[in-house]
């Protein structure tokens, strides 16, 4: 009987089958426990990797329910790529409909968030604008211009307090979350991200940049305080260059 | 047929799999370890710290870039965009050695993040040759294939694990990975003999040895079953059976694997030295 | 706002941005430090064969019996400062907290 990958796949990935029939203990005997080491191989490996990948939503949700509901997560999204430091993307959909978990409705963007600083880990080395150059520009070369940022810079928005979240739970004695929507940027200066709580009109602003806008139509909307948000954006490296 | 050698091949010394957590320590303190493994996919990403600890490193020791997720036995086609990561991190790297595995962990484009075993027979040993080939051709360097941990056998194998590895190396040119704990690990849980296999391995071939822990666990009827975990010390028996490898083979690069419970430095740079100890004396 | 305006408020953030930009400390040699950030690919296999390849728990049947209980217990958020309303989204936190 010859033992197809497609039949050992679906083995490893529901415990409910028997092992395909092919597969021997060392006497000729069907494998039974044998195969078990593969199904146990494959989930513990990738468990680990979402463990690796969201250690918020873990500390959030416990270990034990984190373990569980990792089983479910990979038997329903097995990676498609083999690097297992992308492995979990996406966590944020599946969050939003894992019934176990609807009573924490600010899980998604918590991963969300996890997912951002992950990205920004592994995002591509940028070589850092002088603000002077900013500083020298002629007032109308300054209307037109508009920013590169670095590939590690993301915007997380979220009608819930992601930012407190997050930080009570990385940082020790960090203060209580307090329920309102907060944004989050996230920056990486040299090689560890970085995340910092910005408000609704920063995270327009940076969004806009991010996506090519000139700097003059930043200061469309008024509730923006743009000194501050450059200030953060130069001050952490994560403006490449001006164009 | 691929027969290019490296300029400058890994050094017969003790090497360990690179860890980050050990990074200081390599820096500051090597000995005896002349050269270090990593996983290529763990070197993948874009930038960040990873690469950069990867290009400083290069600076100072010979790399063994060792692949994990190409999934060289599978069935279907060989995933092209993972060759062409594979193939630009080698391009950049120019490392001393590229090694994969005699397993298959991607089917229908699900990876399944482990080392799955394959039947040794006619079909499969022309499907290997031919991803074995086509690797080599787009890296344009000799490739290392290793043998695995088996759990269990397939009633449909007609080709033992060292004639199908004969095999590839004659049909290829590629050379042997010889994991020695694999072969303890394999021999125990499938009842054969350790030596034979050593015995009847193309030797002449082999471009480096693996050695790592495993755990031990029994299967069903209690017949003992172990685990390749490298999550502990190696056992004397696999020290012994090195012993009796290095003997047929000469002196080789010898890497000690350990990935799980990863231990301080001081006790990995111990096992290497033991390794130092097993290499001394062996005529070349 | 015009063209004028415009330019004099760009200027003065600017300004203000460089003035007041706080200079990231990097460590002398930061490839050292800092924790990795994500899973990592080995050539292991798990430890034992016993736990969580061989039974996956069904959330959808009866079979699931685990609530959260993490830091979560400590986040209850409570109303926001300004004892504005909930919206949205929000709605739906309010229902689940227990009372």
């Amino acid at each position: 009987m010859n033992v197809s990958q497609e039949a050992f796949r679906a083995g490893i990935l529901d415990p409910d089958r028997l092992a395909p029939v092919g597969l021997c203990n060392p006497d000729g005997a069907q494998a039974t426990k044998r195969f078990d080491v593969y199904r146990n191989n494959v989930a513990v490996s990738l468990s680990d990797a979402l463990e690796a990948a969201f250690p918020v939503i873990r500390k959030l949700v416990g270990d034990q329910f984190f373990r569980a509901m990792a089983g479910v997560y990979l038997r329903k999204h097995p990676p498609k790529s083999p690097l297992m430091m992308f492995y979990g993307d996406a966590m944020p959909q599946f969050l939003r409909r894992f019934g176990p978990a609807q009573s924490l409705p600010y899980l998604p963007d918590i991963a969300k968030l996890e997912l951002a600083m992950r990205r920004a880990y592994h995002a591509a080395d940028a070589q850092t604008l002088d603000p002077q150059v900013l500083g020298a520009l002629a007032p109308d070369a300054l209307l037109a211009s508009r920013f590169r940022l670095a590939p590690a810079v993301q915007v997380v928005k979220s009608d819930f307090p992601i930012h407190a979240i997050y930080l009570a739970n990385t940082v020790p004695e960090a203060p209580k979350p307090v329920m309102q929507p907060e944004c989050a940027l996230i920056t990486r200066a040299g090689f560890d991200p970085q995340i910092h709580l910005i408000d609704a009109a920063a995270a327009k602003c940076i969004c806009a940049l991010i996506d090519g806008s000139p700097l003059a139509d930043t200061l469309a909307d008024e509730t923006l305080d743009l000194g501050v948000t450059l200030a953060l954006l130069l001050g952490q490296s994560a403006v490449t260059d001006i164009y | 047929m691929f027969d290019q050698s490296r300029d400058a091949p890994l050094p017969a010394l003790p090497g360990v799999g690179y860890k980050p957590q050990h990074y200081a320590d390599i820096i500051k303190d090597p000995d005896p370890v002349g050269w270090l493994e990593i996983h290529a996919e763990n070197y993948m990403g874009d930038g960040g710290r990873p690469i950069a600890q990867l290009r400083h490193l290069a600076e100072r020791f010979p790399i063994s870039v060792h692949g994990v997720g190409l999934s060289i036995g599978s069935e279907g086609d060989l995933d092209p965009d993972h060759l062409g990561r594979l193939k630009h991190l080698i391009d950049w790297l120019n490392p001393a050695s590229f090694s994969e595995h005699l397993a298959w962990s991607t089917h229908d484009s699900h990876f399944l993040n482990d080392l799955l075993p394959l039947p040794y027979t006619e079909t499969t040993l022309a499907k290997v040759a031919s991803h074995i080939s086509q690797v080599q051709e787009a890296l344009g360097r000799q490739m290392l294939l290793e043998n695995p941990s088996s759990y269990l056998a397939f009633a449909e194998s007609t080709y033992s694990e060292p004639d199908f590895l004969r095999e590839i190396v004659t049909r290829t040119g590629c050379r042997l990975l010889l994991d020695v704990n694999n072969v303890f690990v394999s021999a125990t849980n499938l009842k054969t003999s350790p030596q034979a296999y050593i015995d009847a391995f193309p030797v002449e071939a082999v471009g480096e040895i693996h050695l790592g822990g495993h755990d031990e666990d029994k299967d069903e009827t209690g017949a003992p079953l172990l685990i390749d975990s490298h999550g502990k010390a190696i056992v004397d028996p696999v020290w012994a059976l090195l012993d009796y490898t290095l003997a047929r083979a000469g002196p080789k690069p010898l890497l000690i694997e350990w990935d799980n419970d990863v231990p301080e430095w001081g006790t990995l740079a111990d096992e290497a030295k033991r390794a130092a100890r097993a290499l001394s004396g062996i005529p070349a | 706002m015009s063209n004028t305006t415009k330019t004099i408020v760009l200027a003065s953030a600017v300004a203000t941005a460089i003035a007041g930009m706080a200079t990231t400390a990097h460590a002398a040699d930061e490839k050292c430090y800092g924790v990795s950030l994500a899973g990592e690919n080995d050539c292991a296999a798990g430890p034992g064969t016993s736990c969580a390849g061989t039974s996956s728990v069904d959330y959808q049947g009866n079979a699931w019996t685990l609530v959260p209980e993490g830091t979560c217990a400590s986040m209850e958020l409570p109303d926001m400062a300004d004892g504005s309303a909930r919206m949205g989204s929000l709605e739906a936190l309010e229902r689940d907290i227990p009372a």
